[in-house]
């Protein structure tokens, strides 16, 4: 939501420094239309010139639903010299990461090079965004650290650019978004995730993305709305994907982290899958656990945004089913439903849950120190 | 496990038509014809195929023929050992994949007259679902006018994947219908096939396409609320039949969250979504998706914040519970009482 601060608050003050916090989500945008074209091959940059970018939906610019606020982002973010909101390191330092003393904060860069037609595009945006993550924002502030954003469409482009990646500590995970064009347990992904268990990165998950699939199995709805709360019914479908196609059976190694889709049907979605599972597993022999344990041992998730029940303690049923161990805090800034800090936990945390939550989980997660 | 009481509803049971050919006598010369000569086959859905362990309890699965086609075994299965006051039919006959309209109308009007035949005229506890061929909206008001002249219909039933989200407004010419006639509109699980039967594309297997159905009434649910259905219909109920419960408080919790943060784009949702479900919503009860422990069960109800939501059904003969066992332990005597009787009755006015 928007918070608006006022001047003083703004203003970092000695006296009211405040416990050093992880932000698991934070999307940085592009200043200008062509701030990738360094780091593209002129043949590139002819064909988006000429071309532009054929995502699986049919608008050329912008989303097919109109966002609630521009770039869906809050208002209060746009940077005074200008460019959208997200798309300055100094002014994101100064109302994202010191006023909230982020320690950890980790790059999701969205609207990149991920749920395009053309897969040879799709990889070579990939490859410049990620170089531009290391020269505009990993390079200048150490608390932020990158994705390797990957052509998702194609597994094999996909696992060569995290090969690429590894091993070079700005970046400390995978990211694909949870609409594709199958559901992400499906074979054509698996060299992503072999790649990515092979160089030790988390795997991150994000809302959105298109793969051509109506949001909802019934067809195309009409509301942004429905498009919002619809991404954690894509998610769950992606996640049981996953655990059906026998994904963490044959990587045990490999986590992941299911961002900005919500958790709170993390424990509905895990007994759904185990009593189905009881019945039908003949169907699927390579899954050879309960699905829950799957979902325990090799699933995290970033918080925001923190579902809100009418009594807030309610949360605390939901948390403990899917683990204080496996919440990753996250604002999602600079989007209109950015969570704040301060105000996202009831009372009532002890303290090692709290700092697990804003932070200690993270840093295990991503291997920070 | 709770105990059950006598005299209860059950509000989901599956009859089976044991073939296409069944339907015959119930379609005119020009229908009879065109299945015979074209070599039509029987309407079997990829959601239940016969065999599957789901779609039949080991002990309710026949010897021969499909389950649910014969009306003494599912008297001696569970209208006599659950002593039940009414059952009410929900027919999961594949007859929403059809693409004609002319052609769903006549299967759904054969399938509607072969219930009361078959399984209502013959045993005084059974009550029916008004299946509608949703392939044309004009067609589906005329059926659910027809079916309803029989008291003995008690709701009008559709499939949670069709080929458009259930909120939108081309289909509201079927809600004013059974506003009108104090018909529920029963959403069962299933598919048309005619969308992926996930979000995110098609799966592989059985088993996803029968984990999705819960994701699938998500999205539901969001379009009939913000889509202002209720706004317009407000005497309207609808029941999510074999949907499983332990997602409804968490999914309304996300819902309302954004609810708060983007009305201005569906003003004339005036109501909460959270109150527009206590009002408007039901849930049947199995499957009832939780594990096994009383203290989890009583946190899924306190978190629904209303005792009036669930809907008893044992989903027969889908293989959900063991034995007896339908319902979950930890429910309170008085919870049985509202989940058995007392909220079957609220919900369907024809059951009165």
């Amino acid at each position: 939501m928007n918070v608006q601060f006022r001047e003083s608050q703004e203003a970092a003050s000695p006296l009211t420094v405040k416990t050093a916090i992880a932000d698991c989500d934070i999307h940085p945008a592009r200043a200008t239309r062509t701030e990738l074209y360094p780091y593209l091959a002129k043949r590139w940059q002819h064909h988006l010139e000429i071309y532009g970018v054929h995502a699986y939906q049919g608008m050329m610019e912008g989303p097919p639903y109109p966002k609630a606020q521009p770039n869906a982002s809050r208002r209060d973010a746009y940077p005074p010299e200008g460019g959208p909101q997200g798309s300055s390191l100094a002014f994101m330092q100064k109302q994202l990461l010191d006023p909230n003393n982020v320690q950890l904060g980790v790059l999701n860069p969205l609207n990149t090079g991920q749920g395009i037609r053309n897969h040879e595009l799709s990889a070579a945006l990939c490859s410049a965004i990620n170089d531009w993550q290391i020269d505009k924002w990993t390079s200048k502030d150490k608390r932020l650290k990158a994705s390797i954003v990957v052509g998702n469409e194609d597994g094999l482009s996909a696992a060569a650019e995290i090969r690429e990646r590894a091993g070079d500590k700005n970046f400390v995970q995978v990211l694909l978004l949870s609409r594709n064009v199958e559901p992400l347990g499906q074979r054509r992904y698996w060299p992503i995730y072999q790649a990515a268990e092979e160089a030790g990165l988390p795997v991150g998950v994000h809302a959105f993305g298109f793969g051509g699939n109506p949001i909802t199995p019934s067809g195309w709805p009409s509301y942004y709305i429905e498009e919002m709360v619809g991404h954690s019914q894509c998610q769950q479908s992606a996640l049981a994907s996953l655990v059906l196609e026998g994904v963490f059976e044959r990587f045990p190694k490999l986590k992941m982290v299911m961002i900005e889709a919500g958790f709170g049907w993390a424990p509905s979605l895990a007994w759904r899958l185990d009593k189905a599972w009881q019945r039908l597993r003949s169907e699927v022999p390579h899954v050879k656990r309960p699905p829950s344990e799957y979902i325990r041992e090799q699933v995290w998730w970033t918080t925001q945004p923190m579902e809100d029940p009418e009594r807030r303690e309610d949360l605390f049923d939901v948390i403990k089913w899917v683990g204080w161990d496996k919440l990753l805090f996250a604002t999602d800034y600079p989007h209109w439903d950015y969570d704040e800090p301060s105000r996202v936990l009831p009372a009532g945390v002890s303290e090692a849950n709290r700092e697990a939550f804003y932070l200690g989980n993270a840093k295990k997660l991503y291997g920070i120190n | 496990m709770a105990s059950l009481i006598a005299g209860g509803i059950d509000c989901d049971v599956h009859p089976a038509v044991p073939h296409l050919t069944s339907l015959l006598p119930y379609l005119n010369d020009y229908w009879r014809d065109q299945v015979t000569t074209r070599g039509m086959v029987d309407l079997v859905s990829q959601s239940y195929p016969k065999n599957s362990p789901i779609t039949a309890r080991h002990d309710w699965r026949p010897e021969s023929g499909k389950p649910g086609e014969s009306l003494e075994a599912m008297q001696r299965h569970v209208l006599d050992p659950f002593q039940l006051k009414h059952a009410i039919c929900n027919p999961l006959y594949g007859v929403q994949m059809v693409f004609s309209e002319d052609l769903q109308a006549a299967f759904c009007r054969a399938l509607n007259d072969w219930l009361v035949k078959e399984w209502l005229d013959r045993d005084s506890r059974l009550r029916g679902s008004i299946v509608i061929p949703t392939q044309s909206i004009e067609k589906a008001v005329a059926e659910i006018e027809r079916c309803a002249e029989d008291k003995r219909f008690v709701q009008v039933l559709m499939l949670v994947m069709g080929d458009t989200p259930l909120g939108k407004r081309a289909l509201w010419p079927i809600y004013e219908a059974a506003e009108r006639l104090d018909l529920p509109i029963g959403i069962h699980a299933g598919s048309a096939y005619h969308n992926p039967p996930t979000a995110v594309g098609w799966g592989s297997y059985h088993i996803e396409d029968y984990v999705g159905q819960a994701q699938a009434f998500q999205t539901q649910l969001t379009s009939v609320i913000v889509e202002g259905v209720f706004a317009k219909y407000p005497r309207l109920k609808m029941v999510m039949l074999e949907s499983g419960v332990s997602w409804i408080a968490p999914y309304l919790w996300r819902l309302h969250k954004f609810w708060r943060g983007v009305r201005m784009e569906t003003p004339w949702v005036d109501r909460a979504p959270l109150e527009l479900v206590r009002s408007n919503i039901r849930f049947s009860l199995q499957p009832f998706d939780a594990p096994p422990e009383p203290e989890t069960l009583i946190r899924l109800f306190e978190h629904m914040q209303s005792d009036e939501l669930v809907l008893f059904s044992t989903d027969y003969p889908h293989w959900q519970f063991d034995d007896q066992d339908a319902l979950p332990e930890g429910l309170s005597p008085d919870l049985v009482r509202k989940i058995m009787i007392d909220n079957p009755y609220a919900t369907y006015p024809r059951l009165k």
